[in-house]
């Protein structure tokens, strides 16, 4: 299964890099995710709880950064086991773009699963994995982007609170 | 008039009673005192090597009370195969070892790696999750011709390749084939796929082991078949345990289709684990492990070609067939695409010259073994669906072209090396058109034509070879058992009998056809017989049910039994009529002095054999129980026409079957009632493959079709009213009852039959679509048509 994208994100691009290194913001990024511990250079080890149709599992995995040219382009390989459903595992070329104030972040996402996941999701796992990334990418995206000013008033407090709180953080 | 009991008669399924009030028992329904549960650990990936596997933490989890992996196994031997196939250089085939637990590497998605035993099923679960496996993932097999290529990944690293035979059938005839093929007025050539199906019985297969340490007996119950075979295989060649301290128990069967033909390496844990842990052992299959560990059906890459003359005379067949075999040989594996396929290329037809190659492949996918028909329907289907080409390339009608090659001789000797003993294959296509109203069909496609429908019909005969089957000559195809029936005829001192046969019933209705045989055979009522079987501690040694040969096989040998019992009743009868043997007649269970007005009863004769005060001592022992066993002179052939009227919706691709008629031969009938049945029964899968069924792999070797959520079974409403006759009877001519089976020619003769029907449906609306690859879903249907 294979997923090309992109997105522009208002944060240059050294801080769309460094935020794709740490290991907080990928643990609030990636759907599910309970435990995400590790640096760029030993590699992440994550614990994701997910449902895809029938089947719910803890996926205990290692995410790997490779290629590493920063601040354009590395690759993000992650591999999970989750015990009786099966296993799922992927690795996404990113390539950043710097777009004036913005970032352009072009990915490349190829996903496998095997065991009970394809036995049971294979009709579903093309959407489920599209759907994955977009949270992902979205979540992301809000990480380091400040609020904008036409913000709905419901949640707003809520949704000040979480959008640009990494972009807070390193500003 | 019809019978009401006997040979002939429709006598009521008399096991229904229990199946349908929920009260059969199933080996799922025994429960042994302080039973453990085992869970089977396995392969998530297609290809790969083990690592380590790491149980420590597991061991420690509630309730676990042994882990297994391979290291367990060492000394035990590995799941055996029963079928040796000689290539046509005349090497043995290829055989790896199956190891009951994995060794070193995986090899398909759902291979056993380890089995947690455990005091519940849920704990031994949950120590499952605990089990660290470590496995590197290597490149999948998956295609067979990307196999077979120099350099090809291999499945098994101890192999040369991952072929496991290249046979050739007959492979004097070669040159011949190819001379004439090449000089022929006309070739059709047709490639085509035979889909990988799941056999998908109702009830999924079970195990439980237990070990007698006081006796040193082990008792295993399983959902088998063939439990003598099982016994067999087991005992001698898996876990070294002789016959007499092993019993094997096939209780009632939920559904068989051949994938509980073989022995499987779960029943080999299980009795293995029970004597390990001190405990019965229980393993119950789910539905997700049965569509990774039963074994497969069919999985055939075909390109055949037909040569004919300019009148449509076949003149020569050559076929070139890749059959997957899997990752290991299941039981019975090697046999299927050869012996069981090749054989049958002739058909119905006189055709000269055949020339069968079939290259066995392994490949990272479940093993592949007997659904079904094994390998007969695969033959069938090629043949029948290039004669259908062929007729519409030459311009020929299908039925007559099919007439003109029909075999009309008998006995008739094919040229792949089988001898056709009787059929009439004009008699069961004169039946067919008449059944099928053939001569209205131009009627009611004028009628879907108005409803923007498109209306086809498509024919298919088949042959096949059952009542498998004569020992010395499948001992030189290689198979390494024999292939006779037994059977035990008990009477007691009342009358009342009990026959134990090594047949097993699993939905065959045996319980009541074969009553109904003996029953008539004296004369007696049949609720007075009593059908034991599936128990090796209560039955002859017997090969089981499979290949259309219960009533064939195993019918014969209770009536070669019955005709002893016969013949020493016959003696103490003339002893208590005090009159001579010759003159004695047995009717209506009773017998009399020829020419007199003497008589005694069936069971003053019974009892006078167990209470012997007065009885020839001098002479005949007392008692009355014979065995014997049968074992056929040749295969039977059943054969048959097969019509099916189907419409194509034009918008959607979509096809509904409309109508389908079956015209069989199968010899003599017992129960006309339980034959109507079984054909039911095989047209619903053989309609099921073409229309619905499909086992699907991704490039990775992951099981796709892993639950009904995407293996699709026939349902109801997918199939019409069956129109099903057997009136057209050539006795078989070497068994005493004259009967040539009628289990599988259903799933037989129904696929070609229902995609000629489709393809005849596009090409009168315009199309030009010569084949559609089964099963016929809508969207390749649509994709026939606008392609």
């Amino acid at each position: 299964m294979q997923l090309t994208d992109s997105r522009t994100i208002k944060a240059d691009i050294n801080t769309v890099w460094s935020a794709l290194l740490n290991a907080d913001v990928l643990k609030e990024c990636v759907p599910g995710c309970q435990e995400m511990a590790g640096s760029p250079e030993t590699g992440f080890e994550a614990v994701v709880v997910q449902k895809v149709g029938p089947v719910k599992a803890t996926f205990k995995g290692k995410v790997d950064l490779n290629d590493m040219n920063p601040p354009n382009s590395l690759t993000i390989e992650g591999a999970g086991k989750g015990g009786a459903a099966g296993f799922a595992k992927g690795a996404a070329d990113v390539k950043l773009e710097a777009d004036g104030d913005s970032t352009i972040l072009h990915y490349d996402v190829e996903a496998k699963v095997g065991g009970k996941l394809a036995q049971l999701g294979s009709r579903i796992i093309d959407g489920f994995a599209k759907k994955m990334a977009d949270e992902f990418f979205t979540r992301f995206q809000n990480a380091l982007e400040e609020p904008e000013d036409d913000e709905q008033e419901t949640d707003a407090e809520e949704e000040t609170a979480k959008k640009g709180w990494f972009k807070r953080l390193v500003s | 008039m019809p019978k009401d009991g006997g040979i002939g008669a429709s006598s009521k399924r008399r096991e229904d009673l229990r199946f349908l009030t929920g009260k059969g028992k199933y080996t799922d329904d025994i429960n042994l005192q302080g039973q453990a549960y085992a869970y089977f650990i396995r392969s998530d990936v297609a290809h790969g090597t083990i690592n380590s596997i790491d149980t420590s933490a597991a061991e420690k989890m509630p309730g676990v009370e042994q882990i297994f992996t391979a290291k367990d196994f060492e000394g035990v031997g590995g799941v055996p195969c029963g079928w040796q196939v000689t290539d046509r250089h005349g090497e043995v085939m290829q055989e790896p070892k199956h190891p009951v637990l994995a060794e070193g590497k995986v090899r398909h998605v759902g291979d056993p790696i380890a089995v947690v035993v455990a005091d519940s099923l849920a704990e031994a679960r949950d120590a499952a999750e605990a089990v660290e496996i470590d496995i590197t993932e290597l490149e999948p097999v998956l295609n067979m011709k990307d196999a077979l290529k120099d350099g090809a990944t291999k499945v098994h690293d101890d192999l040369t390749s991952n072929l496991c035979y290249d046979w050739g059938f007959v492979e004097e005839n070669r040159e011949a084939v190819d001379e004439a093929i090449k000089g022929a007025h006309h070739v059709t050539t047709l490639e085509l796929k035979n889909n990988r199906l799941v056999a998908n019985p109702m009830e999924p297969r079970v195990a439980v082991a237990e070990f007698d340490s006081s006796t040193e007996e082990y008792t295993l119950y399983t959902t088998s078949q063939n439990p003598h075979v099982i016994r067999l295989l087991m005992g001698a060649f898996v876990l070294g345990i002789p016959e007499h301290r092993l019993r094997v128990v096939a209780p009632d069967v939920g559904g068989g289709f051949g994938a509980k033909i073989y022995h499987y390496a779960e029943e080999a844990f299980c009795t293995f684990a029970a004597k390990q842990v001190g405990r019965p052992v229980k393993w119950t299959s789910s539905r997700s492990e049965a569509f990774m560990s039963d074994a497969h059906g069919r999985d055939h890459v075909t390109k055949i070609e037909l040569a004919m003359d300019k009148d449509g005379h076949f003149l020569a067949l050559r076929t070139d067939t890749h059959a997957n075999m899997g990752a290991y040989l299941s039981t019975f594996a090697p046999s299927i695409p050869t012996w069981l396929h090749g054989t049958l290329m002739a058909g119905n037809y006189k055709t000269p010259l055949i020339y069968v190659n079939v290259k066995a492949v392994f490949t990272n996918t479940v093993p592949v073994d007997a659904y079904r028909g094994a390998g007969r329907p695969e033959a069938t289907f090629q043949l029948e669906r290039v004669v259908d080409k062929a007729a519409r390339e030459m311009g020929i009608d299908p039925i007559e072209i099919r007439r003109r090659n029909f075999i009309t001789e008998f006995p008739y000797a094919t040229p792949v090396a089988v001898e056709y003993d009787t059929g009439d294959y004009h008699a069961t296509m004169d039946k067919l058109l008449e059944m099928s109203d053939h001569a209205g069909f131009d009627k009611r496609a004028e009628e879907s034509k108005k409803n923007g429908k498109l209306r086809g019909f498509g024919i298919a005969h088949y042959i096949e070879a059952c009542g498998i089957a004569p020992s010395n000559l499948v001992g030189q195809l290689g198979a390494r058992a024999g292939l006779y029936e037994s059977a035990t005829v008990r009477v007691n001192a009342t009358g009342s009998i009990s026959v134990m046969t090594g047949s097993h019933s699993h939905g065959q209705g045996h319980e009541t056809s074969f009553a109904q045989v003996v029953a008539d055979m004296i004369g007696i009522d049949e609720q007075q017989i009593d059908i034991v079987h599936g128990d090796t501690s209560k039955t002859p040694m017997g090969m089981g049910t499979y290949g259309s040969r219960s009533i064939a096989v195993g019918g014969s040998a209770m009536v070669r039994a019955t005709e002893k019992i016969i013949a020493k009743a016959k003696k103490i009868a003339a002893h208590l009529m005090e009159a001579s043997e010759g003159d004695i007649e047995l009717k209506d269970g009773a017998f009399t002095v020829a020419g007199t007005d003497k008589s005694v009863a069936w069971g003053d004769v019974t009892l006078a054999a167990y209470v012997p005060h007065n009885y020839p001592l001098e002479e005949i022992e007392p008692g009355l129980e014979e065995t014997a066993f049968y074992d056929p002179a040749n295969f039977t052939y059943p054969s048959g026409a097969y019509g099916c009227e189907v419409e194509v919706d034009p918008e959607t691709g979509k096809v509904t079957v409309l109508g389908f008629s079956a015209a069989d031969d199968f010899g003599n009938i017992i129960n006309p009632m339980i034959v109507e049945g079984q054909v039911h029964g095989g047209l619903a899968q053989g309609i099921g493959q073409a229309l619905v069924e499909n086992c699907a792999y991704d490039e990775n070797g992951q099981l796709l079709s892993g639950s009904y959520m995407d293996y699709t079974m026939p349902r109801a409403d997918d199939l019409p009213m069956f129109n099903v006759d057997h009136s057209s009877i050539t006795p078989c001519t070497h068994n005493p009852l004259g009967v040539k089976g009628c289990g599988e020619a259903g799933a037989i003769g129904s696929p070609p039959a229902l995609v000629s029907a489709v393809v005849d449906a596009l090409q009168r609306a315009g199309h030009d679509v010569t084949h559609i690859d089964m099963p016929l879903t809508p969207d390749r249907v649509w994709a026939a048509m606008n392609s």
